[in-house]
């Protein structure tokens, strides 16, 4: 029989904290108060569910390399534009079968550009970490200019391949139009990116929770020295994270590109803010808490635009503010050593 | 006197513009419980955080069975079989106590022979297997980090003040389960302040003084040389007892 104590044996049980879960459903079930239509307030919640999952997916990666290794890395909207560029190129070359009306004809189109999306991005990471960030372990503002700079280069360079113009995403016929239930209207493209971003969020739960690399991460967030001490090299730990945060900013960014049906240079530049408020919120390093923060950030917005479009453009400020005067470390703090 | 495991020569160690370690000299007999005393600041925590290079030593040598270890990384130099244990415990606080064992188990997963060997010397790690570590009282969570380090079987053990702000009680489990793992012959450097504990456990003692060795021998002639404790550690162990 194991020595180790089965779930029964070990009384004593740590407390899961569903206070930021609460206040998610609280928001969603106060604002159905304020909207008043049940219609109106389906449509505004899964717009802002897809919201806040794609921009999950775009800052999970930056947390944990926050988290692990301090690394301030004010580049990272560079994956998100790299991998929407990408899917651009991919989806010019299936251009039948992306404009094709058959759902096969589609995926067979979107997979490649996603999967490519992912991948140049993640290649693109390994050189900026090879290149870029390991000069300047530990030393926060070289991280920060060296990292703007890195991005300043980075733009031109795709204005060099790209062009300086804005170019189209469109999504395939499959992921146009909704579907209607009633008077509710849910965008099929929204709902994609719901399962899409719950896909990712519960591969990396599983990655973080259940195996010994996802361990080794949450321990090197806490404490890299002890990690090393056990006889771990963090440093490879780290290159892994660091790519893997770029292929999955690069996959957010072509979705968020298809979200908006359009690219631009300045696409994860302007979505730098966002990933900042929620990483924030979420607590620097935590992914249930970058979680939690991307669904209150996506929602919020979406609420307060319809509700009081005049305060649209704060609401996301005020709402980190008002969460770190109640837990200024956010709202599921990593404990750092 | 049994061969030496661990043994530094003219080992020093810069941190920023001080100059901690100042030539340290001396060897760890295999096998036996070594005792690393002196004043605060002497750089007993600097010898160790060396030995692991988690501080390079900035000149000197440090052979570990054989091996030069000084310029080697931190990882390698576990991996020849040294664990180590901060005096801040260094535990994950939100992985649980099972998750915290399981990543000391470098060589895969864990031996449940050794699992009960540990329950039989700390039982709180039993029944708080699934709690998160930084949930444990700190009594607990100096238990796990020594639980950690002897998860699989080492060479060497480095521990840093296993006692420092521990009540009395815990204080006396730590010493029985120190005096169970002297069983098993493993080697130990331990920096120890409570000179009770460190007068029940060790075998050998190297006294630091200004980054420097000024003395080492059996600490059963140290433990008897009240004249010495004094000159050595302006006190006398007899009355901290």
């Amino acid at each position: 029989m194991s020595a180790q104590p089965a779930q029964a044996d070990a009384l004593p049980q740590a407390r899961t904290d569903f206070i930021p879960v609460l206040i998610v459903v609280g928001i969603a079930l106060g604002a159905f108060a304020l909207i008043g239509s049940a219609s109106t307030w389906v449509t505004l919640t899964v717009a802002g569910l897809a919201m806040g999952l794609l921009i999950f997916i775009m800052a999970s990666g930056l947390t944990l390399v926050f988290g692990l290794m301090d690394v301030m890395n004010f580049a990272h909207g560079l994956f998100i534009a790299i991998g929407a560029y990408v899917a651009v190129s991919v989806l010019r070359i299936f251009g039948a079968a992306a404009g094709a009306d058959s759902f096969a004809a589609n995926l067979a189109a979107i997979a490649p550009a996603l999967l490519a999306a992912t991948v140049v991005a993640g290649l693109l990471g390994l050189f900026f970490e090879r290149v870029i960030i390991r000069p300047v372990y530990g030393q926060h503002l070289k991280q920060i200019l060296i990292t703007t700079g890195g991005m300043i280069v980075a733009e031109q360079l795709i204005h060099v391949i790209w062009g300086p113009d804005q170019l189209p995403l469109l999504r395939p016929p499959t992921l146009r139009g909704a579907f209607l239930i009633g008077d509710i209207a849910l965008e099929k493209f929204r709902l994609a990116a719901v399962v899409i971003g719950l896909a990712i969020f519960a591969a990396l739960a599983l990655i973080l929770n259940r195996t010994k690399i996802g361990l080794l991460i949450r321990a090197g967030v806490e404490n890299k020295e002890m990690v090393e001490a056990m006889g771990y090299r963090i440093r490879r730990l780290f290159v892994a994270v660091f790519v893997a945060g770029a292929a999955l900013a690069g996959l957010g960014g072509a979705l968020w590109g298809m979200y908006q049906e359009s690219v631009t240079v300045l696409i994860g530049a302007h979505m730098m803010v966002l990933i900042f408020i929620v990483i924030i919120i979420g607590g620097l390093g935590s992914v249930g808490g970058c979680f939690v923060g991307a669904l209150l950030v996506g929602l919020v917005a979406n609420y307060v635009g319809y509700l009081s479009p005049k305060i649209a453009l704060g609401s996301n400020i005020l709402l980190m503010v008002i969460v770190l005067l109640w837990r200024p470390q956010g709202l599921y703090p990593m404990s750092k050593q | 006197m049994a061969d030496a495991l661990l043994a530094l020569a003219g080992v020093h160690t810069h941190i920023g513009h001080y100059h901690i370690l100042q030539g340290v000299d001396f060897a760890v007999p295999r096998g036996e419980l070594t005792m690393l005393l002196g004043r605060n600041g002497a750089g007993k925590t600097t010898t160790l955080r060396t030995i692991m290079g988690l501080w390079p030593a900035s000149a000197g040598s440090i052979h570990f069975d054989g091996a030069d270890i000084a310029r080697r990384p931190t990882p390698s130099i576990a991996e020849l079989g040294i664990a180590y244990v901060p005096e801040s415990m260094g535990i994950f606080a939100g992985l649980t106590v099972q998750e915290n064992l399981l990543l000391a188990a470098r060589s895969g997963p864990l031996d449940d022979a050794r699992l009960e060997w540990i329950f039989r010397f700390f039982p709180a790690m039993k029944k708080f297997w699934f709690l998160p570590a930084g949930l444990l009282s700190g009594g607990q969570k100096q238990m796990l980090s020594i639980s950690r380090s002897i998860v699989e079987p080492r060479k060497l053990i480095l521990v840093d003040e296993p006692t420092k702000g521990l009540a009395p009680s815990i204080i006396n489990n730590l010493i029985e389960a120190f005096r169970e793992l002297k069983k098993t012959e493993t080697t130990i450097l331990m920096v120890e302040q409570n000179f009770h504990a460190a007068r029940s456990l060790g075998d050998a003692v190297v006294v630091m003084d200004s980054g420097r060795i000024v003395h080492s021998g059996r600490m059963a002639e140290l433990a008897a040389d009240e004249a010495l404790q004094t000159r050595l550690l302006g006190l006398s162990l007899e009355v901290h007892q």
